[in-house]
């Protein structure tokens, strides 16, 4: 068995990506309005170039206005939630760590709304507040998920639970206090969905936004990916072995939190992502986290991309929300590795 | 055999103070710890003061009943505590005070496996030791694979190297955690009751081997086990603990004494000298 080295990675990555492209166009291709893979092909060539005037109206909107938007926030939100799932894994050393099923995801959906209350016009402010939301969540449930100084796994799992729907009371009680049409707005936002609108008029500053804050937290987390590999045998060995385990923890905590607080507050709490998409990866190549975050961050990308396509079309001209879609591929999986578990 | 309960000090001939011994790897001088009494689910536990030296290929086996405070010590001699008093040095160096990839080169620690949370490969598992020697996101050398190939082999194990880590037998596994331990190219080698999950054959085979270790590769072994007859067949020195103090350092020959051993460990015991010049612990008939 040959250790794993770059070029491996590269060549898996790459393979990878050309999978999210495919799947990519295909979903600019399905809709409402219909346009042939070659006019969108044209389309993003043409307006990658600044060629507005070759460009249709229509096509403009569809696929700038539209399609291409909302793919781009599900490879956000999809790379986020798989890289901050496959970090908590190995924080918590627990392989059903998700921020969803943490309660993480409800923690930042709170700050989320906070800050939508009390400053709806400031940009970044939602983003701020979902990371403190998630940081806070993640810190009560670690140490409501310790039985004798020592991390229990199904008492962590059990605070996770407690703090969601807790949490999500403290959400309703909220959103009571806003009206009818944002109360609907709110609630489809919390079971997840991409279709919320940019902030701000400028799209494409808005998402290298998005995208900066992401790659920052992601970059950091990969630093840590020789650390997580020997942490996940134990911190006591890890430490022997000349691991910083409090140094990991500590960047891996900050900046899985950004990632969730980040997803959450484009698309809401999107739950199973984070479990399923790092297992997927583990069973197809291994559990070296060198390897594993890159796959997690275009598969959590191909996840999301998939998920939504088929919420906008199967039930279409119907919406589902996203989130639905990844719970009801996500939970059965969840079930799954818990008996696995215990066996 | 010298020592005095309490002070531990070696009956070995010690080294002058002036004259440094450059044999001499491990030295530990009075060191003690106490476990903070804030924590309620553990009663307060004091160890020491604790004096002991190694030298290069020597095995030193820590005996002492449950809560004597070998895995204590163990943790002291291998860093991940700091001691209230005293010190400990390796190879003139104080283990405290070195930085973490400094100290893993130098020691290893092979503890009670704990379990892992995904499936690794063996070969994987055994990697995991030249850690201390890589860069950022470490990706392995040549070197690497040698040192790791190298380690499985003289453990006997290089069969094992595709083989699932949670498939292998009691025995095979704790070759393979000594295999990690070796591709750290350590020093001093410690290992925390490695015998605890094998059978009599598995025992046997893992304290000759570690015997050999020591006289081949240089190593400095320290050992907590259980095992009062292989510890005595098998080690230079023995340490015998008792209630956090070191009551006896010494050959197995003068650590060995009837009315200690059946103090320390509550048990009507016997010793018996054998014609190898090493005794042996019978447990006596009603």
């Amino acid at each position: 068995m040959r250790p794993l080295t770059p070029r491996r990675i590269l060549g898996i990555c790459a393979a990878l990506a050309g999978v999210l492209f495919i799947e990519s166009v295909v979903s600019l291709r399905l809709g409402a309005y219909p346009i042939s893979i070659l006019d969108i092909v044209k389309t993003i060539f043409n307006g990658a170039l600044g060629r507005w005037n070759d460009v249709p109206d229509e096509y403009k909107s569809v696929i700038f206005g539209i399609r291409l938007p909302r793919i781009a926030l599900g490879i956000l939100v999809g790379s986020s939630l798989s890289t901050a799932g496959a970090g908590f894994q190995a924080l918590l050393r627990n392989p059903l760590a998700d921020p969803y099923v943490l309660g993480v995801s409800s923690g930042a959906a709170l700050g989320a709304i906070v800050s939508l209350i009390i400053a709806p016009h400031t940009v970044g402010a939602v983003q701020l507040a979902a990371f403190i939301g998630a940081a806070a969540t993640v810190g009560v449930v670690y140490f409501l998920g310790r039985r004798g100084g020592q991390l229990d796994s199904a008492t962590l799992l059990l605070a996770g639970i407690v703090a969601a729907s807790f949490l999500s009371a403290v959400i309703m009680f909220l959103m009571t206090t806003l009206s009818g049409r944002d109360f609907r707005g709110m609630a489809f936002w919390l079971m997840g969905d991409l279709q919320t609108p940019p902030p701000t008029q400028n799209v494409a500053a808005w998402f290298a936004f998005l995208f900066t804050i992401f790659a920052i937290a992601a970059g950091a987390i990969y630093t840590t990916a020789s650390d997580l590999n020997l942490i996940l045998t134990g911190e006591q060995e890890a430490s022997h072995l000349g691991v910083n385990v409090n140094r990991v923890k500590l960047v891996v905590y900050l900046a899985a939190s950004v990632l969730t607080g980040l997803a959450v507050s484009v698309s809401g709490a999107i739950g199973y992502v984070g479990l399923l998409v790092p297992h997927a990866m583990r069973f197809l190549f291994g559990t070296d986290y060198r390897l594993l975050i890159p796959t997690s961050i275009i598969g959590g990308a191909i996840a999301i991309v998939l998920a939504d396509t088929l919420a906008r079309t199967i039930a279409a001209p119907t919406e589902l929300p996203v989130g639905a879609m990844t719970a009801l591929a996500g939970a059965p999986v969840f079930i799954y590795l818990m008996r696995r578990r215990m066996r | 055999m010298s020592a005095t309960p309490g002070n531990g000090a070696s009956v070995m001939a010690q080294p002058l103070p002036h004259s440094p011994n450059p044999r001499v790897r491990l030295k530990v001088e009075q060191a003690s710890y106490a476990y903070s009494a804030t924590d309620r689910t553990a009663p307060k536990f004091t160890l020491g003061p604790v004096s002991f030296e190694a030298n290069q290929r020597e095995l030193v086996a820590i005996l002492g009943p449950n809560a004597s405070g070998k895995s204590t010590l163990l943790k002291l001699l291998a860093g991940l505590m700091k001691p209230l008093s005293g010190r400990v040095e390796v190879d003139g160096a104080e283990v405290s005070a070195m930085d973490l990839r400094t100290r893993a080169q130098r020691i290893a620690l092979v503890s009670q496996e704990s379990e892992l949370l995904f499936p690794l490969r063996v070969w994987e598992y055994v990697l995991q030791g030249r850690y201390p020697y890589g860069r950022r996101l470490r990706f392995e050398s040549a070197e690497d694979c040698l040192m790791a190939g190298n380690a499985l082999a003289q453990v006997g194990a290089d069969g094992l190297r595709d083989r699932w880590m949670d498939q292998l037998s009691g025995g095979e596994k704790q070759r393979v955690i000594l295999a990690r331990a070796m591709a750290q190219q350590p020093s001093l080698l410690l290992l925390d009751e490695p015998t605890q999950h094998l059978d009599i054959g598995g025992k046997v085979e893992l304290l000759r081997r570690l015997r050999k270790l020591a006289d081949e590769n240089r190593y400095t072994v320290i050992v907590v086990t259980h095992e009062l007859n292989l510890a005595a067949e098998f080690s230079d020195r023995i340490a015998l603990l008792h209630k956090g103090k070191c009551l006896r350092i010494g050959t197995p020959e003068q650590v060995y004494e009837r009315d200690v051993l059946e103090e320390v460990f509550d048990a009507p015991l016997e010793v018996e000298m054998r014609n190898t010049g090493r005794p042996r612990v019978l447990l006596r008939g009603r």
